[in-house]
């Protein structure tokens, strides 16, 4: 029993990230290269767009300052301690935490009650949109479960999953402290690996296009085939040229 | 001095029959695929009417076009700011309904029908859902409409014109309309381009075609917002917005584009400009009063030495510079002065322009109306079952003063509501009318004709020429294609026949959807 515990310990904390994050990193790129026109954030708002502001809005903001508020816990543990240090600001960290996973839990429900009962939404979701969002409707149900029952998430996360993570990415994987950890938090590590492990193949796909070089490009935008100042010059070797945007 | 070659169009709209054969022509080759079923990227429409999507033209719904603030110029319901603020949910963007929901009918149901006592019928089923639906709107639902309350009277250009001149319009004798084919205007400042956020539409620099780079649009359908023509359409199936692409792919092998090619009416001319890219910005930030003219302004003179030096400098080849010199759309817009563009106002600076339509003018003028009848030339009361062609009133310009359709309304639509612009225009064809009777009849007094000539700023020559394009011209009159030169067209490079009827132009990839 205590075999078959390590062993699925082992596979789904250790084995499932590295999966996971070359799969992600390996399936993102061949996707992108070789089927580029399928990479697309598929609005679906043309056919219906009142109550996706209910979905969508809610379930984005939800997902960015949670997906930030997870990142920055990784990325700098000892400055979310230093915060937490003091109650009132844990408190308000983790009731702010917590309304953002509220919205994202409503959106996301707003979303899939759109998507099964709209019939001109049904006919542009795939079998995949479906397990997504089931998928995701678990990791927050869970997420949300965490936060509520197991305080504060935002301190141990920092103590305890962040040199976790750390060691997965150091390439020496410690799993000492979160082997003790309750199933659900558990659950929702390995299902956060899962959805990392799906963007390639999901239509997650349009987070790694976000447009931020819209910021500082121009609004114009005119492509020349060929160098305006070359292309009548009687000298231009043509066979050594190539022509841009193709 | 920064020289630049464009494609631009004419549409002359007193030769437009209405036959839709345009639209047809240009669905048939690039739109009748699964998700672009409801796209007419060449519509025509009724006026006065609500067109196609309803109601385009009120920028207070669809916030498309620029608009001008403290001074400079922005996006009415995109740009950076908006178009990021809004990319989870565009509260500007039209929704299907706004078009029309595309159906079929079930065909199989009249044939496959067993014998009864009534006769079978074929459903009209949604191209969506594939569910039986009741038919609400499509793209030409209130053609020749002119005076319903529901279509006609709702027209966003009859905003600033009396209750009175509009129920004049209305009118049952007086009632008129004409049409208005609209494409993508292939515009110098596009406001589709300056609204996409993956920067996936571009002008093209060697003919200043607008096209959107299928592998780059990621369905943040910024585009559909920010043209104010609502001359970007979002693919609902692929996640892909897509518009007119000008028949690239024909004007690069020497042919005319389907919906110009295939014209009745023969409506539709293109050819060469030349245009100063250097002052695209401050033409589109001028004052909206001197909008028009500075637009045309900004369109250079093919024979100017000056101008053909810097357009050799920009690598315009010759054969391109021959072709603006021979353009019948600089003919139109510059020589004669008698296009104007759609809605200038919506500061794209549009480059397909409109000769405006004369006859519903004309058509003012009816048997009761005896004040005018005295005035009128006996030939003219020949025809005693209607006065319509009165070609010699007293005073010249009296009946585009008196026009069925108010000038302001035409103002509206074609000079920003600078309704000078269009009497001039109108008394030029109007004069080019006259003289062609004097030539033809021979019963106008030669004196007045001189005199329509010249207080329309025409000669006896310029009406000829003016006529023959209009009337007379051959295929290659209307349609002056520059020479593709094969090394350069790189689109026509690839075999695009294998994707057709599924993913549009140019791809070899099978027209999947996204995961
Ligand atoms: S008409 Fe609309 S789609 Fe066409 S170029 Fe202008 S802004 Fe873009
Ligand atoms: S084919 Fe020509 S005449 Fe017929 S509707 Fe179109 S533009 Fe008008």
């Amino acid at each position: 029993m205590q075999n078959l515990f390590n062993t699925l310990n082992n596979f789904f904390l250790i084995g499932l990230p590295y999966i996971a994050l070359t799969v992600f990193l390996v399936g993102s790129i061949w996707r992108y290269r070789s089927t580029k026109f399928k990479v697309s954030s598929l609005s679906s708002q043309f056919l219906e767009g009142r109550q996706l502001f209910w979905g969508s809005v809610p379930f984005h903001m939800g997902v960015l300052f949670l997906f930030f508020g997870h990142l920055i816990a990784f990325v700098i543990p000892r400055g979310v301690l230093a915060w937490n240090s003091h109650p009132v600001r844990l408190i308000v960290l983790e009731v702010t935490a917590f309304i953002f996973g509220i919205a994202l839990l409503i959106g996301l429900a707003n979303l899939v009650y759109r998507r099964v009962t709209n019939p001109r939404i049904a006919v542009v979701t795939s079998r995949m949109d479906y397990f997504l969002l089931t998928l995701l409707l678990v990791q927050v149900v869970t997420g949300l479960w965490v936060a509520y029952n197991f305080r504060w998430g935002s301190s141990w996360f920092s103590s305890v999953l962040t040199p976790y993570l750390w060691s997965i990415f150091a390439l020496q994987p410690d799993l000492t402290a979160v082997s003790a950890l309750p199933w659900v938090v558990k659950l929702h590590i390995v299902l956060a690996y899962l959805i990392v492990l799906l963007i390639p193949f999901t239509r997650l796909m349009h987070f790694l296009v976000v447009p931020l070089d819209y910021i500082w490009r121009p609004y114009q935008q005119v492509i020349w085939y060929w160098s305006r100042k070359e292309v009548r010059k009687a000298w231009t070797p043509w066979s050594l040229q190539r022509p841009k945007n193709n | 001095m920064d020289v630049r070659a464009q494609i631009s169009m004419i549409f002359h709209l007193d030769k437009c029959i209405g036959c839709h054969t345009c639209s047809i022509a240009c669905k048939n080759i690039w739109t009748d695929r699964k998700g672009a079923e409801y796209m007419w990227w060449n519509n025509v429409e009724t006026k006065p009417g609500t067109g196609y999507p309803t109601k385009w033209e009120d920028q207070d719904i669809y916030q498309g076009g620029w608009e001008k603030k403290n001074g400079t110029i922005g996006l009415r319901g995109a740009g950076k700011k908006k178009g990021l603020l809004n990319i989870f949910h565009n509260p500007n963007l039209p929704v299907i309904d706004d078009y029309y929901e595309p159906f079929t009918y079930k065909y199989l149901d009249l044939i496959e029908s067993p014998a009864m006592d009534d006769q079978p019928t074929a459903r009209p089923v949604s191209l969506i859902t594939g569910k039986p639906i009741d038919i609400k709107m499509g793209p030409n639902w209130d053609d020749d409409l002119s005076g319903t309350p529901d279509y006609a009277r709702k027209d966003p250009n009859l905003h600033d014109l009396s209750p009175v001149e509009q129920e004049a319009m209305f009118q049952l004798e007086r009632m008129a309309f004409f049409y208005l084919p609209r494409i993508c205007n292939h515009c110098l400042n596009p406001a589709c381009v300056a609204g996409c956020p993956s920067g996936a539409i571009y002008k093209r620099g060697e003919d200043g075609v607008v096209l959107i780079n299928q592998k780059v649009c990621r369905a943040w359908r910024m585009c559909v917002t920010a043209c104010p023509y609502k001359k970007s359409y979002y693919n609902w199936h692929t996640g892909k917005s897509e518009k007119c692409i000008l028949c690239y792919p024909r004007l690069e092998a020497g042919y005319a584009p389907a919906c110009m090619h295939s014209c009745v009416g023969r409506i539709r001319y293109l050819g060469v400009i030349l245009y100063d890219a250097d002052r695209i910005e401050s033409t589109a930030n001028t004052d909206t009063g001197n909008l028009v003219d500075k637009q045309l302004d900004l369109l250079l003179d093919p024979f100017d030495p000056g101008v053909i030096e810097a357009a050799k400098e920009n690598g315009i080849p010759d054969s391109t510079i021959k072709a603006a010199q021979y353009s019948p759309s600089y003919k139109f817009i510059k020589e004669w002065g008698l296009a104007l563009p759609l809605h200038p106002e919506f500061r794209t600076l549009p480059m397909l322009f409109y000769v405006p339509p004369l006859l519903p003018v004309m058509a003012s003028l009816s048997h009761q109306d005896t004040a005018q009848g005295e005035k009128m030339d006996p030939i003219a009361k020949f025809w005693n079952d209607n006065w319509l062609y009165d070609t010699s009133t007293e005073d010249l310009w009296g009946t585009i003063e008196q026009a069925r359709f108010p000038l302001k309304y035409m103002a509206n639509l074609f000079s920003a509501g600078d309704e000078e612009k269009i009497k001039t225009v109108l008394k030029k064809l109007w004069a080019v009318r006259i003289h062609r009777r004097n030539v033809t009849v021979g019963d106008i007094a030669p004196e007045k004709v001189e005199r329509a000539l010249r207080e329309a700023g025409l000669d006896a020559p310029t009406a000829d020429a003016i006529y023959k394009l209009t009337s007379l011209a051959k295929f290659d009159e209307r349609f002056v294609i520059p020479p593709a030169h094969r090394e350069q067209a790189i689109e026509m490079l690839e075999f695009t026949g294998d994707t057709k009827g599924s993913i549009g132009f140019g791809f070899k990839e099978k027209a999947e959807r996204g995961l």
